[in-house]
């Protein structure tokens, strides 16, 4: 920005210099001209002069600027200007405490790794920025009057660059010519937008009629157009001719860096911007920032630290004063004099010694714990890399991990909104059935083959072979070396076109084929209706052969063959052929243009009927501004409306009703066409579009071409139709529908086909007429379609309508006029275009309506069954309908069938109060009962009050985490309703609701309000969310979250992009929370809260030594131990430790998914686990100062021979402590300590051994090498740290014994053998209602309680009572173990359930430790005899 | 790596039909290494009772006997003390501290009579001790120049800043400077006047005291009245590392007197540096006394060895048990700040001194281990099955 502002600036001075004829415009345009009329001139007249140039450089620094620039940077940060504070007062000499120089090494260290760090990063950045800037491209030399190579570096805005197919888009290019026919160029975005679909970029029109080549020194054109600006689907401007028309330019002129050139030959562009001011580079962000709950908890008690800090400090200045105070005047010996030889009253000692301690204390504030933690977090995201588990073999595409600090986040979740399609579900639409007229086509084969599908995939899942994957692929294309080569070339070239970034989402992409795999394609038809297309088809053919005109077909087989034209050409698909990849299947019949002016409309569609006056005029005016200059071949001329009309003229044979079908064409490629026909594929721009148009094609109606002005369809007995494309109106998601204007080539009607979300189009139908037959029959098709979509929504299908429309000329004309106005408008084009469109999406009349089926992706159900038994709430937000997403969250487990549903719509804010109020009182009533003896009830039912916050002991918690219940409810709202809610007045109401619900729905929720109730929970409830989505709809709901997670599916790049994490599968989810969530929590807590122990502990011994020393800030521990040893001999195992600590295996953790409850209540590192780290470490700090204290008390020891092995003792203590905290010893822990104790003696020994005279005051020559031959030392070593840590490790070990965490409980199932594993995890999922309750159940077995709440769930078996929801749970469990409940008669499920229980609870009071794992067979063996 | 394995396999079988692009079809898949997937062997201790048990009772089975031991040395250690401050009235000292003036020109002479109750076998150490003095005070610490002690000849005209206020004295470079040296408690006497010898001990002889620092002389009171000075060592009290690398006069050159030239004494002291012994080993920065208050001691409380008396043959113990006379010539004034000034008398051992906490220390430790251990075994024995249970039914 500040670089626009710079240039416009820069523009303007010159401008107002010289006094040229333009003027302030500038501000807000950019003007291109050509470069070759400038040429010849100087650099100073070249009017693209100011504009950035093609050079990218993405580095922060220079040679010259990276010191002080990478110095400020880092001093952004408050700890290392903190620190530099402390190492510049130890230049003051009142209050020094170390050498000055010596004190500076731990800053400068720290701030020299940064900046190593920042100087390899730029390096690269630099490296990549000349790769790119050197590629070459095409640009046209006006000395050479041809295209010569140039650098990409050289390319500069208003040159002319020649395109070639799969060139990269060196800049933001206007198209102004290209080999194709249509004067089309298709573009491939991946590397922008992640879609893989191409997409069509039209020449500037005023050049689209040139017949000859483009010829870059005729040019002379002016373009005006917005500033560069980041907004990818955005373009406007205007080139202005010689001649003075303007022709607007649109985002379809377009093409930007990045992209690469598909599907044509050769193109020709001008450089609008350059390098920089690319739109590709302007949406270039860096990676995101976030700081996760840990850091912040830490902070706190960073700053406790500093309190810790102060205290000690003043507690030691006004100890020195006093210690001063009370000599008086007589002055002793030691206490010395100024350097001046000045006396100090106390007073001024105590302030002066005060700054001196600060220093002598920085270490209390921990200077490494920063960087330590970066380190950590960036091995973390490393081993998440890494992970093979979260790897999809699919897409060879693993988790990505965009933000890099807030891994430990993951483990902290509490809420999960996710989105629906293409999260849960696969976006892999099938079609499943449809109706049409108002009859059922049910499609059973086709359900039959899906199934078979699904079981495919199960086996699959099974043996996931390496070539898994292949023989799919292979199906698709029978010639898979071509395509691959052609990807492999782009992913390289991905490479190059930007950052790091863009190449990594090309690679990811690199191997996904849109939309195609055969489950989606092979559609086996419905006979039934496959007989009618049949039977439709062939009386057209017979009525076309005796041209009778069409409308004497029966309306029901009318119907029939306007709904599969509808699925086939109301759509943007294009279709491509796999023997030509990426080319586009050509079907020329005759060279037409879509109908773009109102002449071009005249010509072709009057001259007789439409001459009313209005038009007339209209269009004569408008063709009175068309320059008469004809011809392309002399100067580059604007199309003129009689230069298309005198081609049109010679070109088209005369109209009738029997040209308009042409029979195969002429210029048809001699190629076997109906045996590739099977072959062709399409690209859509969404899934379901494909999954109609394949749809279609199984009743052999099938879409063989696309051009911008016309569609073929080949249709039974028909043969190939080629419909005249007028208008495409595209989708929207405010519109939910999208319509295409054709001219069937049948009936030679204009005739709109729209097809869109049955809830707008069916108010769009026209209300029938009750009339006549025809409008009852109308009628009755409504009613009916509106049953079936009620029964597909039922069925979790997404339901499309189809409708159409024919319009009489006049009315096309009419509506035709309008749009092209709104078309050339320049401003408020959108909102103009979009009234237009709804002008003509009126009184349809209604075909058909289809079932889609979005189908759930693999391991959903699983996935969420297991984060919600991790205390993890999920919301699903969707854009769907309510019936659709009730279904589906039905199928993948969200709602349970015995569960009851709360569903909130409403129509106004007050009976949105009300309905909440209602709710409220309800659940406050039915689970009064349950809420007064919820633990005892939760175990025996399984009838679920359901802890969030289990076990967490609520005096520690704090205030808003008051354990709350979550019913067995589930909440379903809308839209609206949830608009209501949202209101500041019922908000509170509608989370008291939402949170006591077991799952929240909300269905046609808008991106907005996803964000709403996102960032509502968040700060309401005081929460962890995290939200999960794929689409553009999610990125705004993805960025509110605290993590964001994009699912790197089928709808392109912009959640991914907006994302932390990105994940290929929604099932990636479960691992990546529950493992390595748990891990990197409680990896980072741990270690955390273990610097906080270590330099607390180091720095109390000198705390202690103030008593000892005349609180004169003198400190024992030699100054090089003192600054070196947390960045040296403490720091390499708490690092190893922190990066690699497991504390219970992943298997572990996934299965047992309750663990993850330790990360929510954030049981690793609770506020009150600071306090007793800093008590443990006050009391080892005692210890291993006291114990030298008194083994040393009275004798000739000197001051540094008494703090070495002090430094010794602490050192060993740490790291022993560290071992008590370690989980997991590697060789690598192992390692790490023994090589900080080797090193420690290896500096203490070199340093002591190096000179004689230095290092004063310490002067510690010899110390080390005596001390090793002392005894007493070896003596302290053995006791010291033993009697220090003897607390926390008995602590320790009586916590383990009689209040094991379930963590801890978890670490002891990983040490069973694998088989007694699988069979206590297997009984512990018989308890999934009732995780963590804070009683042992088996107490409440032995005791039973007197309420009746849970009376009848004693050993006795079931009342009559027993609530059917019981069902639900134990079936589940059934299904888990499937082998021992095999043979379960269902009538009796009741009764064994509650057997079930209690021989599961049975169990579980009997011994299965590993030393007694035939007991447990035993218990095995009678718990099978009882089922 | 996938890919590159995949290749090479082809390559030994069958003709590879991947091309150079083989490359660029490398799979991203992350290899499956024990170390990448988080699975590297581990040794994975849980602490509970029933695993720590053992931990417990064999430190506590470890340290009880080498607490025993240590304690039964540091019981074997004579060490005998005695307080010659002067705080009491009864104190033969008394008159000496109460001059507590630095500039005193006469020297103080107290004589201590005490009696050892057993003999003292092996070397004797005879240290003085101070209490309350702040040898370890931040700028006291901090206040001297090492490389003027030792022996760089710049640094004895210019002594280091650290030695301020204790650099300069009217224009000239003290040597040694800074504020430890400046309160050296204990000094040599030098020249030598007429002073009584003793018949067999003539290695040391008390001279006229020009130096602040006392200075301790002991003598035995034989049972038939004669009072014997016992023979002292004066060399090996300090560091060998000390006198014979940190330490250093600036020239090996005899004369200390010209090389000090130029330079003047500490502002506390009677004598110059070079007059400290006559002894040219142990005269200048190298004497053995002046190195040994140059190491401050850690803590306020502290003793500094003084002389050793050394064993003269194996039949006969160093000091007898009887009746000894300590003769002190009191300059050293501590009643400013509190102190109090010892000389202690010690046999050492392979532990140093006598000092029983260090035993006792073990004994406790390894008493409280093993009580912890029972405590776990009840533990582990009440709870510890039922537990197991309990936590897999959660």
């Amino acid at each position: 920005m500040a670089r626009e502002s710079e240039d416009a600036g820069m523009a303007k001075a010159s401008k107002v210099k010289r006094q040229k004829k333009k003027k302030t415009k500038e501000n807000k345009t950019r003007t291109v001209q050509a470069n070759i009329l400038y040429d010849n001139a100087k650099g100073e007249e070249n009017p693209n002069r100011h504009y950035a140039n093609n050079k990218i450089k993405t580095t922060k620094y220079t040679v010259l600027s990276f010191l002080p620039k990478n110095l400020f940077e880092q001093f952004h940060r408050f700890a290392n200007v903190y620190f530099v504070f402390i190492a510049l007062l130890n230049f003051v000499p009142v209050v020094n405490a170390f050498q000055p120089e010596l004190a500076l090494a731990p800053v400068v260290f720290i701030l020299s790794v940064t900046a190593i760090k920042d100087l390899w990063e730029d390096y690269r950045r630099h490296r990549s920025d000349k790769e790119i800037n050197h590629m070459d491209c095409l640009v046209y030399s006006r000395v050479e009057r041809r295209y010569v190579e140039k650098y990409w570096k050289e390319v500069r805005v208003g040159d002319f660059i020649r395109l070639r197919c799969n060139e990269i888009l060196p800049a933001d290019v206007l198209l102004l010519s290209s080999s194709d026919p249509d004067r089309l160029c298709h573009i491939e975005t991946a590397t922008l937008d992640g879609e893989t679909n191409l997409k069509q970029r039209q020449v500037v029109r005023s050049f689209f009629d040139l017949d000859c080549d483009f010829d870059p020194l005729k040019y002379n054109s002016v373009i005006e157009c917005e500033k560069p600006n980041n907004d990818l689907n955005r373009f406007r401007g205007y080139i202005i001719h010689r001649s003075g028309r303007r022709d607007a330019l649109y985002k379809e002129n377009l093409l930007l860096r990045g992209c690469t050139i598909r599907n044509t030959e050769e193109a020709v562009g001008i450089v609008i911007y350059a390098g920089h001011e690319t739109k590709a580079m302007l949406n270039n962000n860096g990676p995101r920032y976030k700081r996760s709950k840990l850091e912040r908890q830490m902070n706190v008690d960073v700053f406790w630290c500093v309190i810790i800090l102060l205290v000690m400090c003043l507690f030691a200045a006004v100890g020195h004063g006093l210690w001063m105070f009370q000599y008086g005047d007589k002055r002793p010996v030691f206490d010395v004099l100024s350097p001046e030889g000045t006396d100090l009253s106390p007073i001024m000692s105590a302030i002066y010694l005060f700054l001196t301690m600060i220093i002598v204390f920085q270490v209390l504030i921990p200077i490494s714990l920063f960087v330590s933690i970066e380190i950590v977090k960036i091995c973390q995201v490393y081993f998440i890399h890494q992970d093979m588990d979260l790897y999809d073999e699919e897409t060879d595409s693993h988790l990505q991990c965009r933000a890099l600090n807030i891994t430990e986040d993951l483990g902290q979740m509490q809420y999960i909104f996710s989105d629906k399609t293409g999260t849960l579900t696969e976006n892999k639409m099938v079609f499943r059935r449809c109706t049409v007229a108002g009859v059922e086509y049910s499609h059973d084969a086709n359900a039959r083959r899906l199934a078979m599908y699904q079981e495919m995939d199960s086996e699959e899942e099974e043996c996931t072979s390496h070539g898994g994957t292949l023989p799919r692929r292979d199906s698709v294309t029978s010639h898979q070396s071509a395509p691959v080569v052609l990807r492999s070339q782009s992913t390289k070239s991905h490479r190059r076109t930007g950052s790091r970034a863009e190449a990594k989402r090309a690679s990811i992409l690199s191997k996904h084929t849109a939309f195609s795999s055969p489950m989606e394609k092979d559609i086996t038809p419905d006979p039934q209706l496959l007989d009618k297309v049949n039977e439709c088809s062939s009386q057209m053919d017979f009525m076309r052969f005796h041209s009778q005109p069409m409308s004497q077909l029966p309306s029901d087989l009318s119907d029939i063959i306007d709904f599969f034209i509808a699925l086939t050409i109301c759509n943007t698909v294009v279709v491509s052929s796999p023997n030509q990849p990426r080319q586009k299947v050509r079907m020329r019949f005759e060279l037409k243009s879509p109908v773009k002016t109102i002449e071009d409309f005249i010509k072709r569609f009057t001259p007789s009927r439409l001459t009313s006056g209005s038009n007339s005029s209209s269009s004569s005016s408008l063709i009175t501004n068309r320059s008469s200059n004809k011809g392309c071949s002399s100067m580059l001329s604007s199309p003129s409306a009689e230069s298309t009309l005198t081609k049109l003229d010679e070109e088209r044979p005369p109209r009738g009703l029997d040209h308009a079908f042409s029979p195969v064409p002429p210029c048809y490629d001699g190629k076997a066409w109906d045996k590739e026909e099977g072959e062709l594929r399409y690209e859509a721009e969404s899934p379901d579009e494909a999954a109609l148009v394949y749809a279609a094609r199984a009743y052999k109606c099938s879409l063989v071409g696309r051009l911008p002005d016309q569609v073929t369809v080949e249709l039974p007995h028909l043969g190939k139709l080629s419909f005249e494309l007028l208008h495409t109106l595209g989708f929207d998601s405010t519109r939910k529908r999208m319509s295409v204007v054709v001219r069937h080539p049948l009936t030679d009607q204009i005739t709109v086909y729209t097809k869109g979300a049955d809830s707008v189009i069916m108010d769009l139908i026209k209300p029938p007429n009750t009339g006549n037959s025809k409008g009852k029959r109308q009628k009755k098709i409504v009613y009916r379609t509106q049953n079936y979509l009620n029964l597909y929504a039922a069925d979790g299908l997404r339901t499309l309508c189809i409708a159409k429309k024919i319009l009489s000329k006049d009315e096309y004309a009419c509506w035709l006029q309008r749009h092209l106005e709104a078309e050339t408008a320049i401003q408020g084009r959108e909102e103009l275009l979009f009234e237009s469109a709804l002008r003509l999406e009126t009184n349809l009349q209604l075909l058909g309506a289809t079932g889609i089926e979005d189908r759930l992706q693999d391991g959903v159900p699983e996935t969420i069954a297991s984060l919600r038994k991790a205390g993890l709430q999920i919301w699903v937000l969707t854009g769907d309908k309510q019936e659709t997403a009730v279904n589906i969250a039905y199928a993948c487990k969200l709602l349970d069938p015995e569960e009851e549903i709360l569903t909130l719509n409403a129509d106004s804010q007050e009976a949105c109060a009300l309905l909440l109020e209602e709710s409220l009182h309800y659940i406050q009533a039915k689970f009064l009962c349950s809420s007064t003896d919820q633990a005892a009830k939760a175990f025996h039912t399984n009838f679920a009050p359901f802890e969030i916050y289990p076990s967490s002991s609520p005096s520690s918690s704090s205030s808003h985490t008051v354990p709350f219940m979550v019913h067995r409810l589930g909440l379903v709202i809308d839209g609206r309703t949830l608009a209501y809610a949202l209101d500041k007045s019922l908000e509170d109401k509608f989370l008291a609701v939402a949170r006591s619900c077991r799952s929240v729905l909300c269905c046609r929720s808008t991106p907005l309000q996803k964000s709403m109730v996102v960032k509502l929970v968040r700060n309401k409830l005081k929460v962890m969310t995290l939200a999960i989505g794929d689409g553009a709809n999610d990125v705004s709901m993805i960025q509110v979250a605290d993590v964001g997670v994009g699912i790197s599916g089928q709808e392109g790049m912009q959640a991914v992009m907006a994302s932390d994490f990105a994940l290929p599968r929604f099932r990636y989810l479960q691992k990546l929370l529950l493992v390595h969530g748990h891990w990197c929590y409680s990896r980072l807590a741990n270690m955390i809260l273990y610097f906080f122990y270590k330099n607390a502990m180091f720095v109390a011994l000198i705390f202690w030594y103030q008593f000892y020393c005349g609180f004169s800030g003198s400190a024992m521990i030699d100054q090089w131990y003192l600054i070196f040893f947390n960045l040296m001999f403490s720091a390499f195992p708490q690092l190893i430790t922190g990066t690699l600590d497991k504390d219970v295996s992943a298997e572990t953790l996934q299965q047992l998914p309750h663990l993850y409850v330790n990360g929510q209540n954030s049981e690793e590192y609770k506020p009150y686990m600071f306090w007793m780290n800093m008590i443990d470490a006050f009391y080892q700090s005692l210890v291993c100062f006291f114990i030298p204290y008194f083994a040393y008390a009275d004798s000739d020891v000197d001051l540094f021979t008494w703090g070495t092995p002090i430094t010794t003792l602490a050192l060993f203590t740490i790291l022993l402590h560290l071992g008590i905290e370690t989980k997991t010893w590697t060789w690598m822990n192992w390692l790490s300590i023994t090589f900080s104790i080797a090193l420690f003696f290896t500096v203490a020994l070199c340093y002591n051994a190096s000179c004689p005279t230095c290092y004063s005051p310490s002067n510690p020559y010899w110390t080390m090498q005596r001390l090793l031959q002392d005894p007493l030392f070896y003596l302290l070593c053995a006791i010291t740290p033993v009697a220090a840590l003897l607390p926390r490790y008995f602590y320790r070990a009586c916590q383990g014994t009689l209040f094991p965490s379930p963590v801890q409980v978890g670490r002891q199932l990983d040490k069973l053998p694998t088989e007694i594993r699988r069979n206590i995890l297997s009984l512990s999922r018989v308890k999934v209602g009732s995780p963590l309750s804070p009683k042992p159940p088996f107490l409440s077995l032995a005791k039973p309680s007197p309420k009746g709440c849970n009376k009848k769930d004693q050993r006795s078996f079931p009342s009559s009572n027993t609530p059917p929801a019981k069902k639900g749970p134990v079936s589940q469990a059934d299904e888990e173990k499937g082998q021992r409940s095999q043979v379960q008669p269902s009538d009796s499920v009741r009764s064994h359930s509650d057997l079930y229980t209690l021989v599961a609870t049975e169990i579980d009071t009997l011994p299965y430790t590993k030393d007694a794992p035939t007991t447990l067979g035993g218990a095995t063996a009678s718990f099978n005899q009882s089922l | 790596m996938m890919a590159s394995s995949y290749n090479a396999k082809d390559e030994d079988g069958h003709i590879t039909v991947s091309g150079p692009g083989g490359g660029t079809l490398r799979s991203k898949k992350p290899e499956n290494t024990a170390f990448k997937q988080q699975r590297l062997p581990a040794w994975q201790p849980i602490l509970t009772a029933g695993t720590v048990l053992p931990a417990f009772f064999i430190i506590g089975l470890i340290f009880i006997p080498i607490g025993i031991g240590l304690y039964v040395t540091s019981n074997n250690i004579k060490e005998f003390e005695i307080d010659y401050t002067g705080v009491d009235m009864s104190s033969p000292c008394f008159n000496c501290s109460q001059n507590f003036s630095w500039n005193s020109t006469r020297p103080c002479t107290c004589t201590i009579p005490f009696y050892l109750d057993q003999p003292y076998e092996n070397n004797v150490f005879m240290y003085y001790g101070l209490s309350n003095f702040y040898q370890n005070h931040r700028r006291y610490v901090k206040s001297r120049d090492d490389s003027q002690l030792n022996g760089d000849l710049e640094s004895l005209m210019k002594p280091s800043k650290e030695c301020e206020p204790y650099a300069y004295h009217e224009n000239k470079p003290i040597a040694p400077c800074g504020a430890i040296a400046n309160s050296m408690f204990n000094g040599e006497p030098v020249s030598c006047c007429a002073h009584q010898t003793h018949s067999s001990f003539h290695l040391y002889l008390i001279c006229l005291f020009t130096s602040l620092a006392d200075t301790l002389e002991l003598f035995y009171n034989d049972p038939n009245g004669t009072k014997i000075q016992i023979p002292m060592t004066a060399t090996g009290i300090a560091w060998w590392t000390d006198k014979h690398v940190k330490f250093r006069n600036p020239t090996d050159n005899a004369n200390l007197t010209a090389v000090f030239q130029g330079t003047t004494k500490p502002v506390n002291w009677r004598r110059p540096v070079y007059e400290l012994d006559t002894d040219p080993q142990n005269n200048g920065f190298i004497n053995e006394d002046f190195i040994v208050w140059m190491r401050t001691a850690a803590l306020p409380t502290f003793r500094k060895l003084y002389r050793i008396i050394p064993k003269k043959n194996s039949m006969v113990p160093t000091l007898l048990r009887g009746n000894y006379t300590l003769e002190v010539v009191y300059n050293y004034p501590v009643r400013s700040f509190e102190g109090r000034k010892r000389m202690i008398l010690s046999t050492i051992s392979w532990m140093g001194g006598k000092n029983p906490f260090l035993g006792i220390a073990y004994i406790t430790v390894g008493s409280v281990c093993f009580f912890l251990g029972v405590v776990l075994l009840i533990i582990h024995h009440k709870y510890g099955n039922r537990n197991n249970s309990a936590d897999i039914a959660n």
